[in-house]
């Protein structure tokens, strides 16, 4: 049972992380939570939703193969995702760089519900159920049931993180990223562009979180219009968890709350499922707001 | 205007419109309009604040009201007293949940406006007073309501105080987050603790006040009763303002390291303006509660909390008649338009957007806080 526990919650736990690592990114570059970062894994979801019913519809080539196929959603749902990203930036973000830190907070507050109730009137306010795509049909293998659905998640989840770690660690943008980061007003005078970083900076966060979005619908079946709140809210607790600002923190904090959701589920009670993120986030904010792999560091939270 | 501005704009939008394509439906298509209304807003916005006329006139307005504030407030009052003489029950009723509004919109306004600090959760309390009301009076039927009314807001004044001490060691984003899941676990555990809240389906038959053989049972008595409520609160934050512990809110708000440089005791003062708030929010609870004479947890969602953070946003943070326009404008407005009730939310975010980036201080706004963003702003980051 434990095991069985524990592996439904490293399914969820990896798209907390990668949602949390949106969360982390922006923090890192900027030093302010993206409020409406929730929402956009809540669009990539939903994009995840038109494309997989736009299957019968796909050329043949794409029908014949279906890893080939998720790869075209995912890659589809990012990109779209990434865009709305780099527009949210742009509109809410950048007109109030420098303004004191409750004016961004309110827009990206704007933003998420502008996105949500904009999802809502399109789309509906009912769920809608994902067509069947990936075999669903659980495997047990020593007292363990899981169906192959579950490992593409993870697999792709973690393929998804090292992804992420070379270009945040290898690459000329993801150097650039990690300037910033450390000190924009230094990071400029070298001659890095902050505001292209800036940008590339939320792409790469809402990347992840649509791709996660579609993980999530594939996984529960069905999505709602307010996913993205309570998914944003647990991403970010997942990333306070590992220490803001610090990208292997994200990917720990989200594997551990999802395992922490899983096993308190499973051994207390389900009704309080959703507030161990809220108890755990307050302690951890309150006893040690630098996280677990966090520095501390002088301006506290 | 030039053409490279033109352009770059047309660029702009017919992106935004390029990803909302998955999105759009025949229906959807009013985007379309917003988008140009938008466009002609920001227009609008870069002419009112440039030209000399637009600026002498506005700036007139605000100083012929500035300059006759008792006469202002008197006018006001007068019209909120009249106002149930001439309208009907429906109308009434709507004036009273604006008047609830105000009062919640007030209090949250001492900790955003005045201190600022951003609560998120901020429904929570106004949970907390009105359920305390409806176990006490209806649930458990322990007492009246005139002893269930100090005591919601002392309730809710409690929880405020548990929160706010490990809460208010943190700041901005972090404290609006922590907030927020505060009001979340209120809200589930009213929905799960079953033998006290009556779970899901909440409290019913909450009776109204009566003072003595007196009932508050027409919509007009209890009106003037939650206008009455409404008064001695903004008595309260209005004297509290121009007080010892007003100013040293904004004095907190404008530079904390400073304040506490000048000996402010920064936690006491953030605690008490967190805990006052509270107060009033479970006051209004508890008026809540008796109003609809049902409470169930569907009422006290995050979407209350940003509505009332709506209200002062929009007003004006930090501006107490601002609070009261702000709820006005964003209860009794959509009555008007319950055609669109659909996009009323959508047209929230949207407008949430706007004033932070083209009017931060609102619509009133307090004059000390525009001035603080533009200097920012003019510094750099």
């Amino acid at each position: 049972m434990f095991l069985q526990h524990l592996l439904n919650g490293i399914t969820i736990g990896g798209s907390y992380a990668l949602i949390a690592l949106g969360y982390t990114l922006v923090y890192g570059v900027l030093k302010l939570i993206n409020f409406a970062h929730g929402e956009i894994y809540m669009i990539g979801a939903y994009l995840g939703f038109i494309l997989i019913s736009l299957l019968p519809a796909m050329p043949p080539f794409l029908q014949g193969s279906l890893p080939l196929f998720l790869l075209v959603v995912f890659g589809i749902a990012a990109m779209i995702c990434s865009l709305y990203g780099f527009y949210l930036e742009k509109i809410c973000y950048r007109p109030l760089r420098g303004a004191p830190k409750l004016t961004p907070l309110i827009s990206a507050l704007g933003a998420s519900i502008f996105l949500q109730n904009f999802v809502m009137i399109s789309m509906g306010a009912k769920d809608r159920i994902f067509p069947q795509t990936i075999g669903m049909r659980a495997i047990s293998l020593g007292g363990v049931s899981f169906t192959p659905l579950q490992l593409t998640i993870i697999f792709s989840s973690i393929a998804l993180m090292a992804l992420l770690y070379w270009f945040i660690n290898r690459t000329r943008l993801g150097t650039a990223i990690r300037a910033t980061s450390t000190d924009p007003f230094m990071a400029a005078l070298v001659g890095i562009n902050v505001d292209t970083v800036i940008s590339v900076t939320f792409m790469a966060g809402s990347f992840l979180a649509a791709c996660a979005g579609v993980m999530i619908g594939l996984y529960y079946g069905s999505i709602n219009f307010t996913l993205g709140y309570l998914g944003g809210i647990k991403a970010f607790t997942a990333a306070v968890l590992g220490g803001i600002g610090n990208v292997p923190g994200a990917m720990v904090g989200g594997f551990l709350l999802g395992i922490i959701e899983a096993l308190g589920a499973g051994y207390f009670s389900s009704e309080y499922k959703d507030v161990y993120a809220f108890f755990i986030l307050i302690a951890v904010l309150v006893f040690r707001p630098a996280g677990l792999l966090g520095k501390r560091s002088d301006e506290r939270a | 205007m030039n053409a490279r501005n033109l352009r770059h704009d047309l660029f702009f939008y017919l992106g935004i419109l390029l990803i909302c394509v998955p999105f759009l439906k025949i229906h959807t298509l009013y985007v379309l309009p917003v988008f140009l209304g938008a466009w002609g807003l920001r227009r609008f916005a870069d002419f009112a604040g440039e030209n000399r006329l637009m600026v002498t006139l506005r700036e007139r307005t605000v100083n012929s009201v500035l300059a006759h504030r008792r006469v202002t407030v008197g006018l006001i009052l007068a019209v909120a007293l009249l106002i149930p003489l001439g309208a009907s029950d429906y109308l009434i009723e709507v004036f009273t949940s604006v008047i609830l509004y105000a009062i919640l919109a007030t209090a949250l306004n001492i900790t955003v406006g005045l201190t600022g600090v951003l609560v998120l959760g901020f429904i929570g309390f106004y949970a907390v007073g009105a359920y305390t009301t409806g176990i006490l009076t209806a649930k458990f039927a322990l007492c009246g309501f005139w002893i269930a009314l100090p005591l919601s807001g002392l309730a809710a004044m409690l929880c405020g105080i548990l929160l706010g001490i490990p809460a208010l060691r943190l700041r901005g984003d972090y404290l609006a987050v922590v907030t927020l899941g505060f009001g979340e676990i209120i809200r589930i555990f009213l929905t799960n603790l079953n033998g006290l809240t009556g779970g899901p389906n909440g409290i019913l038959g909450i009776k109204r006040p009566s003072f003595g053989l007196f009932t508050l049972d027409h919509p007009r008595d209890f009106y003037w009763f939650a206008l009455a409520v409404l008064s001695l609160v903004i008595l309260i934050v209005a004297r509290l303002v121009d007080s010892r512990y007003g100013r040293a809110w904004i004095a907190i708000r404008e530079n904390e390291m400073a304040a506490g440089a000048l000996g402010i005791n920064v936690f006491r003062k953030h605690l008490l303006s967190f805990s006052l708030s509270a107060f009033f929010g479970g006051i209004a609870g508890s008026l809540f509660a008796v109003k609809q004479g049902f409470i169930s947890p569907d009422s006290f969602t995050f979407y209350e909390s940003v509505l009332i953070l709506c209200m002062v946003v929009l007003g004006g943070i930090g501006n107490v008649a601002g609070s009261v326009t702000g709820a006005l404008l964003l209860i009794a407005a959509p009555e008007f338009l319950r055609e669109f009730s659909l996009y009323r939310m959508l047209v929230f975010g949207a407008v949430m957007i706007a004033f932070m980036v083209f009017r931060p201080s609102g619509l009133l706004g307090s004059r000390v806080i525009a001035q603080e963003i533009k200097d920012r702003a003019d510094d750099g980051p």
